[in-house]
């Protein structure tokens, strides 16, 4: 250690410059805002709710099913996802498709994302690009085990995230949540 | 009861609150400069969602909502704790840091008519003893705390309250020694008097300039006696255990809020004894008395609002000051407080001493 730095009282002062200049910077700008300066901003806060930072076009949130022209899940019941899935949470029963071209289609599609790790393997597996992460969404809760169970038709409901990844459908609101 | 006894007495009791509302909600506010002044200092926002009815102010609401959380939370009495202890604990912490103020002077005399009201809560002639003796009784607070929890974290955290309480008292003592050579005085109101004057002519005498290595040290010192973030090892709230542990509710609030008052205290110490005071420069009895000749004169009760508001103004600056290192600093060991009080405050304080007294005995006296 430095003699300079044995006296501790330069290091304080240098340090207490240093914060103080953060202080009355940050302050100014602050003020500037409150001004009518939009541009000035005292603090790189985030508020939250209200305000989101742009998320990554390659974010994995929330799952949706992607539907067909017709609005049925564009999903044949292959198996795929289910089988590739970690942490299996994905509950498919198949049925007969009223078209004939069309093999199958899910009769129920669960996921259970109290238990989904969110590895987007289900996206990968997927050979009808029926299952996609980009909703956008990340604030799914619930009060239950059970609420955290989201069926076929929550999730054709979903829309993608726009552009800036800010969600375009609302949140979900599983059966055991009002608000 | 006749006519003048009752506006004596109303006039005591117009001081002591003055001086209760100043620094109860002064200490009180503090909550809340702590949460923005260090969120600035950091590049965030700080606290500002609570609310009523919509309006935020910055989060004034804030210390609102804090103590009507602590109000209603369980107020929990450890199974082995001594029950009487335990509970005068926090508010002997709270008394004496209120009391502490009493004597320091937050303006000169207001004239009522033949009246000459003193703007201090108590005229005592050992004002500083005074303070020093509060702030040293304020840690059997802590160290009450510390003992009826019936728990050893908090016990050890009692301990180092004391020592660190102790290592602090002799610093400040020693270096407001040199301060109260020069202007020759126990009294508070004195020594800001005396600050009034002018160096060469143009200089404010105040103790900032003719004691700057004493104003280090007793800063130091003070700050150590808050018990505050960079001294903060009686509580390291973060990792260490302090002598609350056991505490909860309004009861952790109270010692919460006996560190704010105490850093209102040193603060108003500070400003009496290095920053003149209630002095505003240039400013007389009469007005404004400027060192190049102009003058500018002014009402009496013009004068005393401007002595008071600039007191305020001293206070809040030097509460800023300190909120700006604890801000900064990152907390001591114990043993390096132990050898920064013992081995770097004390022996400099000395040396202040003997400096003081050679400086006045070449000066042959006061300058």
């Amino acid at each position: 250690m430095k003699a300079g730095q044995r006296f501790y009282l330069r290091e304080v002062l240098s340090g207490l410059v240093l914060t103080g200049h953060h202080f009355f910077a940050n302050m100014g700008k602050h003020i500037a805002h409150a001004l009518g300066r939009k541009d000035a901003r005292g603090a790189v806060t985030i508020q939250y709710p209200e305000e989101r930072r742009p998320y990554s076009p390659r974010l994995r949130s929330l799952h949706r099913l992607v539907r067909r022209e017709d609005g049925s899940p564009r999903c044949v019941a292959c198996m795929m996802c289910e089988t590739v899935c970690p942490a299996r949470c994905i509950y498919i029963v198949a049925d007969e498709h009223p078209n004939p071209e069309i093999e199958k289609m899910p009769s129920r599609f669960d996921i259970d994302l109290g238990k989904c790790v969110f590895c987007g393997f289900c996206v990968e597996a997927c050979p009808e690009d029926a299952i996609r992460m980009d909703t956008g969404i990340l604030e799914f809760s619930s009060y239950s085990r059970l609420g955290m169970i989201y069926t076929k038709e929550m999730l054709l409901a979903l829309e993608p995230a726009g552009p800036d990844g800010v969600p375009r459908s609302p949140v979900p609101i599983p059966a055991d949540r009002t608000v | 009861m006749t006519a003048a006894a009752l506006a004596d007495f109303g006039i005591v009791f117009g001081r002591v609150a003055f001086v209760m509302m100043f620094i109860l909600n002064l200490g009180g506010l503090l909550t809340w400069v702590e949460r923005k002044q260090s969120a600035i200092m950091q590049d965030r926002i700080g606290a500002n969602r609570a609310s009523i009815f919509g309006f935020r102010i910055l989060g004034l609401f804030h210390p609102l909502a804090d103590a009507i959380k602590m109000l209603t939370k369980e107020d929990f009495l450890p199974a082995r704790a001594d029950r009487f202890l335990f509970k005068l604990a926090p508010f002997v912490s709270v008394f004496f840091g209120l009391a502490a103020f009493a004597s320091i002077p937050f303006g000169d005399t207001l004239r009522v008519g033949d009246r000459v009201i003193p703007l201090q809560a108590v005229t005592l002639n050992v004002g500083v003893l005074y303070v020093f003796a509060m702030l040293s009784l304020g840690v059997y607070g802590v160290m009450m705390a510390g003992w009826s929890s019936a728990n050893n974290y908090a016990l050890l955290g009692g301990q180092r309250a004391a020592a660190l309480m102790i290592t602090a008292e002799v610093a400040i003592g020693a270096s407001i020694m040199g301060v109260i050579m020069w202007y020759g005085s126990l009294d508070l109101q004195t020594i800001v008097r005396a600050q009034g004057g002018l160096l060469f002519d143009w200089i404010p005498k105040w103790g900032i300039l003719t004691q700057p290595l004493a104003f280090i040290l007793f800063l130091t010192a003070g700050i150590a006696a808050t018990k505050r973030i960079p001294f903060d090892m009686p509580e390291g709230e973060s990792e260490i255990i302090g002598y609350f542990v056991e505490y909860s509710g309004m009861k952790f609030g109270m010692f919460a809020m006996a560190d704010f008052l105490e850093t209102v205290v040193i603060a108003g110490l500070t400003t009496s004894l290095f920053l003149g005071g209630w002095q505003v420069p240039y400013l007389y009895d009469t007005g404004f008395r400027f060192p190049w000749g102009a003058a500018l004169g002014l009402p009496h009760v013009a004068v005393v609002l401007l002595q008071v508001g600039a007191f305020s103004l001293k206070v809040v600056v030097m509460i800023f000051v300190m909120m700006l290192i604890r801000w900064t600093l990152p907390r001591f060991r114990y043993d390096q407080a132990m050898r920064l009080g013992w081995l770097g405050l004390f022996p400099l304080s000395i040396l202040n001493i003997v400096l003081t007294g050679a400086v006045l005995l070449a000066w042959g006296g006061r300058p």
